[in-house]
């Protein structure tokens, strides 16, 4: 019977990340290296107007000041920004095609069928899903943007949206996550290529899931996502975000900024699928993604919850953030995070209460696996004049095998005595009799792994959109499959 | 037909079962009684092929195959239930998705199609009714929170899903008042075909008044000492064991 298993986590560890694949497609790459000059040439690539290279340049030179963060409970390798290169266009046309603009390459058309996301809106995904599809530093497509349009939604990549929307992104732009926020914040906003803008206008409800579809494909290249969410007031719209990136041997550097801002009664839910190629079982390559997410809630009544799955990168360090500036303001955090073989989480939540009777909550669930280390990190804040503020955390970790670890490092800071803050943390393994179990009534022990983390993570796969929520049971299977025996 | 020679195992270097000889054939019931300790779970566990024991010698077939060649999931497959003296709680899964994988692994092995989601929930609502099991139960994650007696009867409801042809009931009744006894054990009969054998483990009587065996087989020290019709567990009963040991 060990024979089998060694055998299935062999043929595991050999086809684990389907999404492995690398598109051979022409792609414009600027040169390596980081100064002000490759800072303007992207500006001027994509044709920015002067104040947006102002914010750039302003955050390039805060960035040379910093140094790395290395709180982290984590290990990053050395990286060599003077090694990568900021800016990778695979849309870019070689001069003998320049007749075909407009169109898009064949090549990333079929790389993003691959990948179960068609361009064509026809073909689109439940038939109620509008996506941007990103790879590398340019958004390939955007579907359904007229559609969308009719009903007041802006919905397209950030860089047309500096565009053809410069007010609207200049007055939010950097508002929730400023440049001088961290190291990476400050890259980001130096050198941050494409990703989504999504405007929802007052008292309007999405008609659609928009949702963000980002891919690496040019090898020594950095993914600078930057994404923009604006819900006016009494307005709703809920997001979803997938990665994938292929094997290669190198780390890859991604470091995104989410921003979300929330107006009254207005409420956003914003769900990530993150599966970034997370290295070979030897710790090998795989992708450092290094994220700063944080959403605004500015109005009264307003809501925003983040949902996470994160099975994919070599390490994540990534706190998706709340403010809870609006009275009676309401925000949650759902997030499963699986480790396996070498991989490295570190990744929490911060909620801030600021405004009256605001409301928080975190369902927090760590499966680590291999020789894996998985930690929760959570600040809970409780402002001075946030009376009446509840916060309910609940911090979870699963084992599997002897070699992983698991940590919890929540911080509570609370300024008024009215607020009511809870915390609970277990930690536990899947047991030899749990799977012996399963065993016995015919589930072979992979599926049985499956079917008892899926069962642990419910809570969290539970508040995905439906698509998503059965993408994600088949991915925490996948990601675990051979690490019990 | 389950035929057992000179079964020989241990459980953490220490021998437990000491040359078990025993035939079950078709259709037929066997109960077997003894002292603690003296390896009745260790041989239900061996027959189903629990990792913690080691079989050191003898041999197991079931229908003419080698079963210590094959994995506990290929048991169950071939037809061998164990109803669990103590029942694990698997926090989150649902009986639904748990009945689903078991009842669609099995369908796999024997080449048939996987059911279709309404297929399965009628067949988990035509069994929920024939062994009088609470909807709320089914309802929940795999044993979370039951009662003694409520996991008892989950393991007969799911003995129902799986329709095996092989049954050991391991100290069903422990835990049981008369008549959750009564209901487990109603349950079991129901549940039987004129095929279905089973090896009934327990210490008294009562369960064997529901449960009427042909052979009574007494434990004793890792080694059957003996065997007799019913009338021997009423002697057991009345006087013990140490008659027996004499």
């Amino acid at each position: 019977m060990s024979e089998n298993k060694n055998a299935y986590v062999r043929q595991v560890a050999d086809k684990q990340y389907q999404y492995g694949f690398t598109t051979d497609v022409h792609t414009e790459i600027i040169e390596k290296g980081l100064n002000e000059d490759i800072v303007r040439l992207i500006s001027s690539k994509k044709g920015e107007p002067t104040w947006m290279l102002d914010f750039r340049l302003k955050a390039f030179r805060y960035w040379q000041e910093q140094a790395e963060p290395k709180w982290g409970h984590v290990h990053v390798p050395f990286i060599d920004y003077q090694a990568i290169s900021y800016y990778a266009d695979p849309t870019a046309k070689k001069a003998e095609d320049a007749d075909k603009l407009g169109k898009i390459d064949p090549e990333l058309e079929k790389t993003f069928d691959k990948l179960g996301i068609p361009l064509e809106e026809r073909l689109a995904l439940s038939g109620n899903t509008a996506v941007d599809a990103i790879m590398d530093s340019v958004s390939v497509k955007t579907t359904f943007k007229e559609q969308l349009r009719e009903k007041g939604v802006i919905f397209c990549s950030i860089g047309e949206a500096i565009k053809e929307y410069g007010e609207l992104v200049q007055q939010y732009l950097g508002t929730v996550v400023p440049y001088r926020d961290n190291f990476f914040a400050a890259l980001n906003s130096a050198v941050f290529s494409d990703g989504s803008f999504v405007y929802i206008p007052k008292g309007v409800r999405c008609p659609m899931e928009l949702s963000s579809y980002f891919r690496i494909n040019a090898r020594n290249t950095g993914q600078f996502e930057r994404t923009l969410i604006i819900a006016d007031n009494d307005s709703y719209v809920s997001y979803l975000e997938g990665c994938t990136a292929p094997m290669r041997d190198e780390n890859q550097l991604h470091a995104a900024i989410v921003e979300i801002v929330v107006m009254n009664n207005a409420e956003v839910k914003y769900s990530t699928v993150q599966n970034w190629y997370p290295g070979d079982e030897n710790g090998k390559g795989g992708v450092l993604n290094l994220v700063t997410k944080r959403g605004h809630l500015r109005g009264v009544n307003s809501k925003l919850s983040w949902t996470q799955v994160e099975t994919g990168s070599a390490i994540t360090w990534k706190y998706p953030s709340c403010v809870l500036s609006g009275d009676n303001s309401q925000a949650e955090f759902y997030s499963v995070a699986v480790t396996n073989h070498y991989q490295q989480a570190d990744t929490g939540t911060k909620m801030i209460h600021v405004g009256k009777n605001t409301k928080s909550t975190i369902i927090s669930k760590g499966i680590s696996a291999g020789r894996s280390q998985n930690s929760y990190r959570g600040l809970v804040k409780i402002g001075a004049k946030a009376e009446g503020a509840r916060n309910y955390s609940s911090c979870d970790s699963l084992l599997l095998g002897s070699e992983c670890g698991a940590h919890t490092f929540p911080y509570i800071d609370c300024h008024n005595n009215s607020a009511i803050v809870e915390h609970e943390a277990t930690t536990s393994k899947i047991s030899e009799d749990q799977l012996f179990y399963c065993n016995q009534r015919g589930i072979p022990t992979e599926e049985a792994v499956g079917l008892i983390v899926n069962g642990y993570a419910k809570d969290v796969i539970n508040k995905l959109p439906m698509e998503f929520a059965v993408e994600a049971q088949k991915l925490l299977s996948v990601s675990l499959e051979g690490t019990v025996g | 037909m389950l035929r057992i020679k000179n079964l020989h195992a241990r459980v953490e270097g220490k021998e437990i079962l000491k040359g078990i000889n025993l035939t079950i054939r078709d259709g037929e019931i066997h109960a077997l009684m003894g002292t603690n300790g003296a390896g009745k779970s260790t041989l239900s566990n061996v027959i189903v092929g629990h990792p913690k024991y080691e079989v050191t010698d003898g041999s197991i077939t079931f229908n003419g195959q080698d079963l210590l060649s094959m994995t506990p999931e290929e048991r169950s497959h071939a037809g061998i239930f164990l109803s669990f003296q103590s029942p694990v709680e698997i926090a989150g899964v649902s009986m639904t998705n748990f009945m689903r994988a078991a009842v669609n692994a099995r369908r796999e092995a024997l080449k048939q199609e996987p059911l279709k989601s309404t297929e399965f929930l009628k067949l988990m609502r035509d069994t929920q009714k024939l062994v009088d099991i609470d909807k709320k139960l089914v309802s929940r994650s795999v044993n979370e929170g039951f009662s003694g007696g409520e996991k008892k009867r989950n393991e007969i409801f799911q003995m129902a899903m799986l329709q095996p042809t092989f049954c050991i009931l391991d100290e069903t009744d422990s835990g049981l008042d008369v008549d959750a006894l009564r209901v487990v054990a109603d349950g079991f009969n129901k549940l039987r075909t004129p095929q279905t054998s089973a090896l009934v483990i327990t210490h008294y009587q009562r369960l064997l008044d529901y449960i009427r065996p042909d052979f009574v087989h007494v434990l004793l020290d890792g080694k059957i000492v003996k065997t007799a019709g019913p009338e021997l567990a009423k002697e057991i009963e009345d006087n013990g064991f140490d008659w027996i040991k004499e």
